[in-house]
């Protein structure tokens, strides 16, 4: 397979996503390899093709943001809102996550193998995420739709006014938000489980030592017995 | 937004040269911090009974020569030494820092006072963090530990006294990225305790609460957990001693800091960009922060 090497400390970054929007005639099935990140924002955001790309460092903010289609690893960590809104395809972040990693992404696949700063999957719309370590606080908040494995512990407020994202922990949670609550794993929560911890190198990891946390639906609805406390 | 710089260097043969290893790290937060910048560095200490004196004065054609002739005539006492730099001058002298400070107020009120200690020396201006690097030769510097910062102002004016860092008290000094929403509350409640402000700036509030609250016993960390209490707003701080260096961020984490630890170093920024290009980065432990959290690194 083809292979493109880019070097950040020579390129300029415009000029590499640039490279990276070309038509998809030109992408598809690619290898592109970007060397000395170090730590720039913006790397490889908005891609739309079936290219596969490794950034060898340090990325900055909003890594492989809007992804689609596309395959991003990122070897080292990453700043704030990696694969925010990401659409569909899979970015691989083998070091630390800071904030909003995944934030309002709707489809595809975010592996975290660290640790994952506040308010990972923040209004998840879709998408997947399954993080190695540790999540932060707020983590999930208002999350919609979509999946959030967590291998580590998750912080304060997990999963606050949560909608129908399913959130799978295996460590402690430190407090649970407004509206979350524990589920029980059917069968079918737990396939997708098993899927997911698959397709993100854990697979010898026992679903059966995770909690599923869901949506206990109390706010959904305006109550009227409350209506006294607005 | 500002960026926010430190660096503590472990190992002696490199201590020459933190200024240079710095530079990069102050000028890799520019679009964080485009309109003024600052620096305090730590390095060899003058003797026991002498303190040094960080001034400086907006007037450029300010005569330093005559302030530190006056100096001797008035107070008969002997200036041990007095390095200046553009429009900033470091005055070592036996006097206690009350007698400096009136004498100062008296007879020279167009100059600000930055910093008093054994260690600390202080630059700050407004420009860009490599413009004020290269006014003041920050990459001449030596010393053991430093803390920098690059402002984009957000609640006060863009002058070299509003720009960071703050400092209260001796060898002591503090940075910040953030806002406070509570400073002038904050600000009136040290007014009471006899505290003085120089500026309106809300970082200035907290350098003085956390001063205040080791003046009146806490240690380090119980300012600190004071602070969380007090403090309302956004913050990652970064405070610098004669032989630590700090850091918290406010429980939200809204602040970023990104810490590498290396057996010669350990170097903290707003963002790894300004890390990535120090000496062997890529076996330092690299590590993002937790919120309301205190870091310590020793000397």
């Amino acid at each position: 397979m083809e292979s493109i090497k880019y070097d950040l400390a020579k390129t300029p970054l415009r000029e590499v996503n640039q490279f990276l929007h070309s038509d998809a005639s030109v992408l598809n099935g690619k290898h592109i390899d970007i060397q000395n990140p170090n730590g720039a924002h913006n790397i490889a955001v908005g891609l739309k093709s079936e290219a596969k790309v490794k950034i060898h460092g340090h990325a900055g903010y909003y890594a492989a943001g809007m992804n689609q289609i596309a395959d991003v690893t990122i070897e080292g960590s990453v700043g704030a809102g990696v694969a925010e809104n990401m659409m569909s395809g899979r970015v691989h972040v083998k070091g630390f996550a800071s904030n909003a990693a995944g934030a309002t992404a709707q489809g595809g696949l975010l592996v975290i193998d660290g640790d994952a700063g506040l308010r990972c999957a923040i209004s998840l719309k879709g998408a997947d995420i399954v993080v190695g370590g540790s999540v932060g606080s707020f983590s999930a908040f208002m999350a919609q739709a979509g999946n959030l494995v967590v291998l580590g512990d998750a912080g304060e407020g997990l999963g606050d006014s949560i909608y129908e994202a399913r959130l799978f922990v295996r460590g402690k949670v430190k407090s649970l938000g407004a509206d979350c609550e524990v589920k029980t794993m059917g069968p079918e929560e737990r396939k997708i489980l098993v899927d997911l911890l698959a397709r993100s190198g854990h697979s010898d990891v026992s679903p059966e030592s995770f909690t599923l946390y869901g949506s206990a639906r109390t706010l959904y609805h305006f109550n009227v017995a409350k209506s006294g406390a607005y | 937004m500002c960026g926010i710089v430190g660096l503590l260097v472990k190992n002696p043969k490199m201590r020459a040269n933190i200024g240079e290893l710095m530079l990069p790290m102050l000028i890799g937060m520019t679009e964080r911090g485009p309109d003024s910048a600052g620096l305090a560095i730590f390095g060899a200490p003058v003797g026991d009974d002498e303190r040094k004196f960080s001034l400086y004065t907006s007037e450029t054609d300010f005569n330093w020569q005559k302030l530190a002739h006056d100096f001797l005539t008035h107070l008969g006492s002997k200036v041990v030494s007095f390095n200046q730099k553009v429009n900033h001058a470091v005055l070592t002298t036996h006097l206690d820092p009350e007698t400096v400070k009136i004498w100062l107020h008296e007879h020279y009120p167009q100059v600000h006072l930055l910093a008093i200690g054994q260690l600390m020396d202080i630059y700050k201006d407004v420009g860009t963090p490599a413009e004020v690097a290269a006014r003041y030769d920050f990459s001449q510097l030596s010393g053991s530990h430093l803390v920098g910062h690059t402002r984009m102002a957000t609640e006060s004016a863009i002058t070299p006294a509003h720009a960071h860092p703050f400092t209260a008290g001796q060898d002591w000094c503090l940075v910040h990225n953030g806002s406070l929403s509570n400073a002038p509350s904050l600000r009136r409640k040290l007014q009471h305790e006899g505290i003085s402000f120089e500026t309106d700036n809300d970082t200035e509030a907290a350098c003085r609460f956390l001063e205040w609250r080791m003046r009146e016993g806490d240690d380090l960390k119980t300012a600190l957990e004071h602070g969380f209490e007090e403090l309302d707003g956004f913050y990652t701080l970064l405070m610098g001693t004669k032989d630590q260096l700090a850091l918290v961020r406010d429980p939200f984490a809204c602040k970023p800091a990104v810490v590498a630890e290396h057996d010669d170093y350990v170097a903290i920024a707003s963002e790894f960009r300004s890390l990535a290009h120090l000496p062997d980065i890529k076996n330092a432990k690299v590590f993002e922060p937790s919120p309301k959290e205190m870091y310590v690194w020793k000397v």
